[in-house]
């Protein structure tokens, strides 16, 4: 399930959506991503998120898709909020279900690696002395290629 | 360029789209048209265009997936110009 949303969404509901399940579900595992100070500029007052509606699900969906073929996964869940975000606000939430935690832990963390260097969606922070793009992250990169070289 | 045989919609996002001052346009193209081909009309617009033949990184999508400057383009396609993405 992907969800593109302006609104702020509820862990604890998504949670219990996730081990709606019964006892087949082994293991839950998070991913919420919060909107941090970048700190590369001052007076940072929060950010704006711009997407490509339509290509993000499409992407979104195929990396579940991806997930579920390499681990064991019941569920999947993808929340990523648009518009203008304050600091300290979600931002992103990823969770996965399955019948055993290393199966939900690494399902989780490549479906997050994946979405920050292959989901069209682009960071601008807003600041009192001017708004500006965020620039991409080698080590986002980095974090996302080990996925390429490990077999689970 | 006189065979305008294909018309494709080309979107713009993010910084890109505020350089330019444009989100969305049709543009007519030729038959068996490239990628390349569209950012080479696209660039020689001028102004804040010749972006689009610099060295600054820009990524392509084709119909919302990834694609390459080689990919050929056919009518009605989705042509998307954008910039390194820095969601999550």
């Amino acid at each position: 399930m992907v969800i593109i949303q302006t609104n702020d969404f509820d862990h604890a509901a998504q949670y219990q959506a996730l081990r709606a399940a019964g006892p087949t579900t082994g293991a839950v595992a998070t991913f919420t991503g919060l909107v941090r100070d970048f700190g590369d500029q001052s007076q940072v007052s929060g950010l704006f998120l711009e997407h490509y509606p339509g290509m993000t699900e499409r992407v979104i969906e195929d990396l579940i898709r991806q997930a579920s073929q390499r681990w064991d996964v019941q569920a999947v869940r993808v929340i990523h909020r648009v518009g203008e975000l304050a600091l300290g606000d979600q931002i992103v939430f990823v969770g996965v279900s399955s019948a055993h935690r290393g199966d939900a832990f690494a399902a989780c963390q490549f479906i997050m690696d994946a979405l920050k260097t292959t989901a069209p969606f682009w960071k601008k922070e807003l600041a009192a002395d001017g708004d500006h793009w965020v620039e991409q992250k080698d080590s986002d990169l980095e974090q996302a290629q080990q996925w390429q070289d490990d077999t689970p | 360029m006189t065979n305008h045989a294909s018309t494709v919609t080309v979107k713009y996002f993010a910084r890109l789209r505020e350089h330019l001052g444009i989100d969305t346009e049709q543009l007519a193209i030729a038959e068996q048209s490239r990628v390349s081909d569209v950012l080479a009309t696209l660039s020689r617009r001028g102004g804040p265009w010749q972006e689009l033949d610099s060295d600054r990184p820009l990524l392509v999508a084709v119909n919302q997936a990834m694609a390459k400057t080689s990919t050929t383009l056919a009518d009605g396609d989705e042509v998307a110009f954008f910039p390194p993405v820095t969601g999550g």
